[in-house]
């Protein structure tokens, strides 16, 4: 395994770390918009307070790793998705202030502004982020030198659409799982029902985006069977994916939990396979897409982020299990709660 | 690439960064301090210095917030506006990102989770230790940054070719010429920053007579903590990141000190009027002769080169540079002169009649934030007209297939939420205050 896939794998991971730990904070954000009191709220606030800092932190630190090893792509695919990346930032920045404030002054009409911004604020974050996979995977209009062609509301069509309206479902959830897993008492069964129902929405658009999938972007199929880490994937994504309502139903919420993480993380893996070895394929010739070895930096900087993420990754994953591990259990509110 | 994609995000860049900038000097120096406060809280069991953990701890919390929501524009700000810059340097620049993601932000965010929620959940050891380590990691995160601005500054350890920058030896980038002494400079300023908020909020608590005990502690506490970091901030750090700038950056240097013609014996400008259209001058100068030569390379008869005789095509914007240095040096100055002030008067017992002083140190909160500001002003606005000096120019650096339009939306939508998110810090932090550390003796809220 060469350097380059090798940093495939590692962007891969820290997104897809992303993607399993902001994932479940985004839909609650969402799943917040439906609860129906005060309490609720602050309980679906609290029972991410003490982690989504942290889970955002994947999304830096991958945006850091992408930059560092594949400059070529965040340079191109940043510009290029200019209007909507900013749209995803101001997102992003209102829910995080959102629940840094809204606890802060004491006043029904300004929680009510701030649950509004901290709701719409995690929606607009998710369908934009599975836009952007959308587009990604029908491929972006790369010119033989590596320029963007594209345009803003090009960027909005109706597959990728589609893969946002997915990707809300799918994410929504996974909120829903943390939130049976965090909560007690109704609150925990509505979770659950919520989980089960959007688990039914996750199928049947799981089955419509892969066949559209097929249809707008077939280059992803024609090697993918070649590949034995496809098999072990779908077989891992099929049998969470199946599990994940019987569990439910058997009221083991931290297995339905990590169940869903499965999903996702395994969705997303058969995703990166099917793309090896490309990060951006062009959607004006296959030829120019942008891939690991054309667009990536120089060996002996791989190698040093490579050290660099062996020394610090370990440490990481240490500190993040330990802290979920003091965080563990049912969500109180006390004097330090938002 | 047109003049106006350039310009505007320019100016993006410079407000998305100096609004940001407010916020990372201050949690610094507010953790570090909570590091001494929560120390006292968990070895003497006193209330006062628990009741102080516990009030500061939420104001940094808010700090914090709002720094880590407006800095995740500027990571992804190098791709979106500056995508030449990226392709160009991504080899070398991309990796201390990184490098600050993993090593420093997964730190100070996880610890932060646990040091403000964990009160209870966690040994009294343990706490202290979390507040530790967001202070730790705070402080490494501010490396990484000035390594990746540093290299910009004094690029080293690479090569250019296939058309790009690239890695030859990480280590000599990362300690480049400039990186160690403003590195130092900028974590003593961030400690200044933060002891004037904790001075000022004190001395506020004092005068209203809330929890009199409690503040006298964190009064004497922050103004020696200050002193110490406001001495430290003039010397060694800023003398030595200043003979670093005329050793390096010689346009820089003779921009921020107002030096225009070559000489020996060269003057230290205490104050000047900048003439910034061509020809080039400083009128109604009030100088000390031979002292900047002295004061850069140790010998009067240093020969150091104006800004006359530099091709005027690499030579910064004369006036701002200038004028945000020699601000910096006069802010430097006021909190060395504020903070031994209060000494003298703790010395003397008579700090806490002292109502005017206590006053002057509450309306000071704010101007360590704006000596930061000055400062990073005279250091980025004179590498201009470099984004990596004598590398690449800034306006080759732009993304190519963004247009004018596009960018003026996201500076006005940019200014426009930092505009909301500044004035609603400020009034949160108003109120959090006036509500004083007596609130943080209720307990257990019911659910």
């Amino acid at each position: 395994m060469d350097l380059n896939i090798t940093w495939y794998l590692l962007v891969g991971i820290l997104l897809i770390g992303y993607a399993i730990l902001d994932g479940f904070d985004l839909g609650v954000g969402v799943l917040h918009l439906f609860a129906r009191n005060d309490r609720e709220r602050r309980l679906h606030m609290n029972a991410i307070g003490p982690v989504w800092d942290g889970n955002e932190v994947w999304l830096l630190t991958g945006g850091g790793a992408l930059f560092a090893a594949f400059p070529v792509v965040y340079a191109t695919v940043f510009s290029g998705f200019y209007l909507a990346l900013m749209l995803v930032l101001t997102a992003l920045i209102a829910r995080a202030v959102a629940l840094e404030f809204r606890g802060k002054i004491d006043s029904p009409g300004w929680k009510v502004i701030w649950d509004w911004i901290f709701g719409i604020g995690s929606l607009l974050a998710l369908v934009l982020f599975g836009v952007a996979v959308g587009n990604i995977l029908r491929g972006v209009p790369v010119n033989e030198s590596g320029g963007y062609e594209g345009t803003f509301l090009g960027l909005l069509n109706p597959y990728s659409i589609l893969v946002g309206v997915f990707g809300l479902a799918l994410f929504t959830m996974h909120g829903a799982s943390y939130m049976a897993v965090k909560t007690e008492g109704e609150l925990r069964e509505r979770m659950a029902r919520w989980a089960s129902s959007l688990w039914v929405g996750v199928v049947v658009l799981y089955i419509i985006t892969t066949l559209g999938t097929w249809y707008v972007a077939t280059y992803l199929f024609q090697d993918i069977l070649g590949r034995p880490l496809f098999y072990i994937l779908f077989i891992v994504f099929l049998a969470a994916l199946i599990y994940f309502p019987v569990l439910l139903g058997a009221k083991r919420y931290f297995r339905a939990f990590l169940s869903s993480c499965l999903i996702i993380g395994s969705l997303l893996g058969l995703t990166a396979v099917s793309m090896f070895p490309r990060l951006v394929p062009s959607s004006i010739d296959l030829a120019n897409s942008l891939t690991i070895y054309n667009a990536s930096s120089t060996p002996k900087t791989l190698m040093v982020m490579l050290i660099i993420a062996l020394i610090g990754m370990p440490l990481v994953l240490a500190y993040t299990f330990y802290i979920y591990r003091v965080f563990m259990g049912k969500t109180v509110i006390t004097e330090e709660s938002y | 690439m047109d003049a106006d994609t350039i310009l505007l995000s320019r100016i993006q860049f410079a407000v998305t960064i100096g609004f940001h900038f407010l916020f990372p000097p201050l949690s610094i120096g507010l953790a570090w301090l909570l590091v001494l406060i929560e120390w006292k809280g968990w070895r003497t069991g006193q209330g006062e210095w628990i009741r102080l953990g516990k009030f500061f701890g939420k104001l940094l919390a808010l700090t914090f917030a709002v720094g880590v929501a407006t800095g995740i524009v500027m990571e992804f700000q190098f791709g979106t506006n500056w995508a030449e810059y990226s392709k160009f340097v991504g080899d070398i620049f991309g990796a201390p990102l990184a490098a600050e993601g993993v090593f420093a932000f997964f730190m100070e965010s996880a610890f932060l989770g646990l040091y403000l929620f964990g009160r209870n959940k966690v040994s009294k050891g343990i706490h202290w230790f979390s507040i530790f380590m967001v202070a730790f990691g705070a402080t490494i995160s501010a490396f990484w940054i000035i390594v990746a601005n540093s290299w910009q500054q004094t690029p080293a350890g690479y090569i250019i070719q296939n058309g790009r920058a690239e890695l030859t030896e990480f280590w000599a980038a990362v300690f480049n010429d400039s990186t160690l002494v403003r590195y130092f400079h900028t974590v003593v300023a961030s400690l200044i920053s933060g002891a004037f908020f904790m001075a000022g909020i004190s001395g506020w608590l004092i005068l209203k007579n809330r929890q009199v005990e409690s503040a006298k502690k964190s009064m004497r506490l922050s103004i020696v903590f200050g002193l110490v970091a406001s001495l430290l901030a003039l010397y060694p750090t800023g003398h030595e990141h200043a003979r670093q700038v005329a050793r390096t950056q010689p346009e820089k240097f003779a921009a921020i000190e107002g030096l225009y013609d070559s000489q020996t014996k060269a003057p230290l400008v205490l104050f000047g009027l900048v003439q910034d259209t061509p020809p080039p001058d400083l009128h109604a100068k009030i100088e000390i002769p031979g002292l900047l030569s002295w004061m850069a390379f140790g010998d009067v008869d240093a020969h150091i080169q104006g800004i006359k005789d530099f091709p005027p095509n690499e030579i910064p914007p004369l006036w701002m540079t200038f004028v945000s240095f020699h601000n910096m040096v006069i802010l430097g100055l006021f909190f060395i002169g504020a903070t031994a002030l209060g000494i003298f008067f703790l010395w003397r017992n008579s700090l806490w009649e002292k109502r005017w002083y206590l006053k002057l140190m509450l309306f000071s909160i704010p101007l360590p934030l704006i000596a930061c500001q000055f400062g990073w002003i005279a250091a980025e606005v004179g590498r201009q007209p470099w984004i990596v000096y004598k590398v690449l120019r800034t306006s080759d650096a732009i993304s190519t297939n963004v247009t004018a339009g596009e960018v003026w939306f996201s500076l006005i939508l940019f200014s426009l939420i930092y505009l909301c998110l500044g004035a609603l810090y400020i009034y949160i932090l108003a109120k959090k205050v006036k509500h004083g550390p007596e609130g943080s003796d209720i307990k257990e809220v019911t659910a």
